[in-house]
């Protein structure tokens, strides 16, 4: 059991949490690259934020380390990275290709978020000494679910990886308030990856690119005859 | 005086504030989009200029026009005059007209400055503000579920939807002002006052083509003190929104709380540079942002839609 944590910290957490899921629901309904990219970025710095307001509220020293990785790693490093393998992919496209339009898109997020409150619930109540669970857990969990469903209905590998990097972000956000003790090098692990993931598919885009001359995936599913 | 005078003197002050200063407000915009913009700016005073020379100029009607073309400006200009009387522009406290609607009746009294303005636009017979009109209720169409929304939010937080008691919940503490729910109504709003409003992204309210035009093509037909009404009236609506989001959902501080003279004219000071920096940001967003292709709009309100719908599953599943 912990100490309770003072209204205004909940507070503060939850518009965070609210700017959190606001920055994913841009990263889903952006039809441009760069416009995704950003949102993302501004979605790292949301949990960034998160990551800090819980640092203080709990007196979590790792938690401090845990925002400064996820700043370097997921504000800064993975766009310089994408930049680097797949940038005139980001930075020159204009629209992004998707499986179903975007109003349609946003139904499904807004269902998507129902079933991660409702998934959530039941374990709340075992986490209930756990300050901010209730706010991150199933913030998180939407985000984690969101994230597939971008992968899911995008037919592009870079928006595609914009999924995969929201729910990694998902999980971050949930994880935060649960576990917030973990030693800095296994959040150095887990944080290191996810410029390695962007890197390994941006170099994927890239040669995907330079054989099919598109980054269009979901052309890919027919066999062409040469 | 007795407090009731003093209250309806007060009401009626509201009344004299947004018809004395919207064309500042509106004048400010322009003038900060086009420094935004890199060009020098017509003077900030440039509405107030407009709006007296259209008084002084004859108007030209239709024959073809019926009275829905000569009433519907006046309609236009009385509306917004309605709804300030109804929500805090200076004050704290309730005062002479505070119950006599609530945000549901704002809704409604701009929906009927909306429907008349739309039919006018039909009335003449010019083709493009028969487009513009048909255009404007494809975006209030979109738009009116987010309406409904962020007031059942708002309501829903506030346990009332007089728009003092609003704003007397969200300002009673910081706990309330950070709540999600609050923060994710004032986003939604925000896009709503965009959409209503024919700002970019939406419309371009700078636009000359009639073809591509969205709200603004309905007034065209007008002229002399008919387009000056619809030129206020537009100013006033603009204004009455932004002190709705300014005084009620953003900043629900630094009103008046008694009826001392120097409080409420301190007030009005304060009342004013929160729309100075509301005019700033919108400037910001407008200058940022290309406008939208017009199927693409529904995309912009569902976005606010669903932003509000989170805003009320937030409290209904009890994260506060």
């Amino acid at each position: 059991m912990m100490a309770p944590v003072s209204a205004i910290m909940l507070s503060i957490d939850g518009s965070i949490a609210a700017l959190f899921v606001i920055f994913g629901l841009g990263v889903m309904v952006s039809r441009q690259m760069l416009a995704s990219l950003r949102f993302f970025m501004w979605q790292a710095s949301a949990l960034t934020a998160s990551a800090l307001a819980l640092a203080y509220a709990l007196q979590a020293v790792n938690l401090l380390w845990v925002a400064l990785i996820t700043f370097t790693t997921k504000v800064i490093a993975v766009p310089l990275v994408l930049r680097w393998a797949a940038g005139e992919e980001v930075y020159g496209r204009r629209e992004v290709d998707q499986a179903m339009g975007i109003p349609a898109s946003v139904l499904v997020a807004a269902m998507l978020a129902l079933v991660g409150w409702f998934a959530v619930a039941p374990v709340l109540p075992t986490l209930h000494g756990v300050p901010f669970a209730a706010i991150n857990l199933p913030t998180g969990l939407i985000m984690v679910l969101w994230g597939a469903f971008t992968v899911a209905v995008r037919r592009e590998s870079v928006a595609q990886l914009m999924g995969l990097l929201i729910m990694e972000n998902g999980a971050f956000f949930g994880s935060i308030a649960i576990v917030h003790n973990l030693t800095v090098i296994a959040e150095i692990a887990a944080a290191v990856d996810v410029p390695i993931v962007a890197l390994v598919i941006g170099l994927l885009i890239r040669s995907i690119r330079r054989v099919t001359g598109s980054t269009r995936v979901g052309t890919l599913d027919k066999l062409h005859e040469r | 005086m007795t407090p009731i005078w003093t209250h309806l003197v007060l009401n009626l002050g509201q009344v004299a504030f947004i018809l004395v200063f919207s064309p500042l407000v509106e004048g400010v915009l322009h003038r900060i989009e086009e420094n935004i913009q890199g060009k020098s700016g017509v003077s900030i005073w440039q509405t107030y200029r407009d709006i007296w020379k259209l008084f002084g100029k004859d108007e030209v009607v239709s024959e073809q026009s019926t009275w829905v073309f000569r009433f519907a400006p006046i309609v236009a200009f009385v509306m917004p005059i309605f709804v300030v009387l109804l929500i805090p522009a200076f004050t704290a406290y309730p005062l002479f007209f505070a119950f006599m609607g609530d945000m549901v009746a704002v809704g409604f009294l701009m929906a009927v400055s909306g429907f008349f303005v739309a039919l006018a636009g039909m009335d003449t017979g010019n083709i493009y503000a028969a487009v513009g009109a048909s255009r404007t209720h494809m975006v209030g169409f979109l738009a009116e579920p987010v309406f409904i929304m962020v007031f059942f939010s708002v309501s829903y937080v506030a346990n009332s939807t007089i728009p003092y008691f609003v704003t007397a919940t969200w300002g009673a503490s910081w706990s309330n002002m950070l709540q999600p729910t609050h923060l994710m109504v004032i986003l939604a709003f925000f896009l709503l006052i965009l959409a209503d409003e024919g700002r970019i992204p939406v419309d371009s309210p700078a636009g000359k083509v009639e073809i591509a035009m969205i709200g603004h093509s309905k007034g065209l037909e007008y002229s002399g003190s008919s387009a000056a009404l619809m030129k206020w009236g537009g100013a006033s609506k603009l204004m009455v929104l932004a002190l709705i989001f300014v005084n009620v959902l953003v900043t629900p501080w630094g009103l008046a709380a008694t009826t001392q003279w120097t409080a409420v004219l301190s007030a009005m000071g304060l009342v004013l540079l929160k729309l100075l920096a509301f005019v700033v940001i919108l400037a910001l967003v407008e200058t940022t942002l290309a406008k939208l292709r017009l199927f693409r709009i529904s995309e912009f309100l569902a976005v606010a839609f669903v932003i509000c719908l989170f805003a009320v599953s937030i409290r209904l599943v009890g994260i506060t």
